[in-house]
């Protein structure tokens, strides 16, 4: 399931990774990778040639394949999961070209005269970043990804990865149109996603622990050539947050189909059981930030407060989100990270609603 | 999974995706407006696939003569004049980080051992999933179950200035705009005009056929149904998911949806017709 994430041994006791740096490239060669995997028939069964024949055996049964996915309920599944994927690779791609970029052609250096030498000052810095990169999460957790191993604090990583699909111009305008009536949620959207993303950075630098975040080894980042790092980081990257996304696809587009709206009914009379209901719901319906506002704006029998804590908590924490996250940073950062984002998203959010609604 | 088998799930999926949006596929699933990016990411995706096999293949010969992984060289120089247009090409033969470059290459000499077994992420083989879903299957867009489960969206917006019709007669309108203008100007811009309108057949709650459209924002995850009560002729007979053009009159009866409770305008069907599903079957 996932890469090396999990064997990684910690990084070097009290070595250079307390600098706020996350250690990545050094970690020692393990003497089990050392030595070629055994494989059954030597060299000839790859995962290409498993990949034709699946290929071929899925094309010879495509009948039945189709057959069995005539049911309203498995085609509507198939549908809704096949369309997530279609709206997110545009961003899933352009967002790893930006962070294979940012790994292979940007220094580390300007990442140090960018950020505010401060972390606690380059968190809100790099939140405001967020405002000008108009994409959706998708693309944001490489982005994130790529920044942390150039070098830049995690806390201002991740305090970008929460803002930049929550307050970016394209978000904000989809949140205008869908509450042509609420002006208010605008900003409301903005000011309570901009201070999660803040708290958040900054809980990361007093509560944090870089053996959290275990990123993979890339060693082809640091190859000779640029040109073949840069496709290698693209070819990785893709292959490895699209699997991960397809996974939060796949959880999604069953939630869509087994939940349905009937039961929301029921919770939208307690102003708190409300709430809570909407911030389960953006975080389990992993909807793409842009669209959300729509949705969001269709819940008309939930308090506007109850769908400000559906549009905040969603660009943060949901289910193709914790995915990526875990595949990206390793298991141990995003169970740690999801839960406290949540938290702190819906707290924000109850209090903002109640200040600016 | 390794390099070679990354670069073709890249090559399908990227293949699939430019497929889909050079047909009118990618309508079924996602807006319009994404035509251009969905075109650009999958000719990225072909283009990644390309690099990375010719990466793969072109330097066997090279490290066959430097077996022990000599440091920038061969290999390198040789990368250099390969590189694409988009790569500076002076610097690429420069190592950023040159502590790095010793080790690190030595590491790459030894890739093809252990680093298909661990250091290629297994989870790219779900990605044949999104192909096989594009070029295999091709689910239809979404209908009357979803129309089913989900609320009408007409349930928030409340305009009330709408401009006259456009002409002719029967005039087309949407079903959303038809539904907006029953709903908020209680049909005062309908008028006694009659209107043509095109959706699908699905089984309101009291089992009568009701008319939907499914209305998408960004992608069919947040399809949302706008349904239409039908009364007068209504078309008998067909399955769920039929589509047909209905042409009729302004009715001031009004429907609740149980889903959450909106409430749904009728219309007063004069006359309808069975028609093929239209190239953009969402509103």
């Amino acid at each position: 399931m996932t890469t090396d994430t999990d064997r990684a041994v910690p990084g070097e006791p009290g070595g250079r990774a307390s600098a706020g740096g996350v250690d990545t490239g050094t970690r020692p060669p393990d003497p089990a990778g050392a030595e070629p995997p055994r494989r059954w028939l030597g060299d000839r069964i790859g995962s290409v040639e498993i990949l034709a024949a699946l290929l071929i055996i899925l094309i010879i049964f495509r009948e039945p394949i189709a057959a069995a996915l005539d049911d309203p309920r498995v085609q509507t599944w198939t549908t809704v999961f096949v369309s997530i994927m279609v709206q997110a690779v545009p961003f899933l791609v352009f967002g790893v070209l930006l962070s294979a970029v940012i790994a292979v052609f940007v220094p580390r250096s300007f990442w140090a005269k960018a950020l505010p030498r401060h972390p606690a000052l380059a968190v809100p810095a790099a939140s405001a970043a967020g405002v000008v990169l108009p994409g959706c999460e998708c693309g944001s957790v490489p982005i994130a990804g790529s920044l942390i191993r150039r070098g830049v604090t995690p806390a201002a990583a991740l305090a970008f990865l929460l803002a930049a699909p929550a307050v970016n111009p394209i978000v904000l305008t989809a949140t205008a149109v869908a509450f042509p009536n609420n002006p208010e949620m605008v900003l409301a959207r903005g000011v309570a996603s901009l201070i999660v993303a803040m708290i958040m950075g900054w809980l990361w630098l007093r509560l944090g622990r870089t053996e959290w975040i275990r990123m993979p080894r890339r060693p082809e980042l640091d190859d000779a050539s640029r040109g073949r790092a840069f496709w290698a980081a693209v070819r990785h990257d893709v292959t490895h947050a699209g699997g991960f996304l397809v996974l939060g696809a796949m959880a999604a587009a069953s939630i869509n189909v087994l939940v349905p709206e009937r039961w929301l009914q029921t919770l939208a009379d307690n102003p708190w059981l409300s709430i809570l209901a909407l911030a389960l719901l953006a975080v389990l319906l992993s909807l793409c930030s842009e669209a959300d506002a729509f949705v969001a704006a269709s819940l008309s029998q939930f308090s506007l407060t109850s769908r400000l804590v559906f549009l905040v908590v969603g660009p943060m924490v949901d289910l193709k989100l914790i995915s990526m996250q875990a595949g990206v940073f390793g298991r141990r950062f995003a169970f740690r990270f999801a839960p406290t984002t949540f938290v702190v998203a819906l707290l924000v959010a109850v209090g903002a609603g109640a200040v600016l609604l | 999974m390794n390099r070679q088998a990354q670069a073709v799930i890249l090559l399908l999926l990227g293949g699939a995706v430019i497929r889909a949006s050079v047909t009118d596929l990618y309508l079924r699933y996602v807006k319009e407006g994404l035509r251009p990016f969905l075109i650009a990411a999958g000719l990225l995706l072909v283009a990644a696939a390309i690099m990375t096999l010719w990466y793969e293949l072109r330097p066997a010969a090279p490290r066959a003569l430097a077996p022990t992984g000599d440091p920038g060289g061969a290999p390198a120089g040789g990368d250099g004049a390969a590189v694409d247009g988009g790569v500076p090409a002076g610097g690429s033969v420069d190592v950023p980080d040159v502590g790095a470059g010793g080790p690190a290459d030595g590491s790459g000499a030894g890739h093809d051992g252990h680093g298909h077994a661990h250091h290629e992420p297994r989870v790219g083989w779900l990605l044949i999933l999104p192909v096989l879903g594009l070029l295999l299957v091709a689910p239809p867009a979404l209908g009357s179950y979803a129309a089913g489960q989900a609320g009408t969206a007409l349930s928030s917006q409340q305009q009330s200035d709408y401009p006259p019709l456009p002409e002719g007669d029967p005039v087309q309108v949407s079903v959303l705009d038809y539904a907006s203008r029953a709903l908020f100007d209680r049909g005062t811009s309908i008028g006694d005009r009659r209107v043509q309108l095109t959706g699908f057949i699905a089984t309101g709650p009291d089992g009568q056929p009701i008319l939907a459209r499914m209305v998408l924002s960004c992608c069919a995850a947040d399809g949302r149904p706008v349904k239409l009560g039908l009364t007068g002729d209504v078309p008998a007979g067909l399955p769920d998911d039929s589509w047909v053009e209905v042409t009729g009159r302004y009715s001031d009866r009004l429907g609740r949806d149980p889903v959450n409770d909106a409430e749904i305008p009728y219309l007063e069907v004069e006359s309808w017709r069975q028609v093929p599903v239209p190239k953009r079957p969402y509103d």
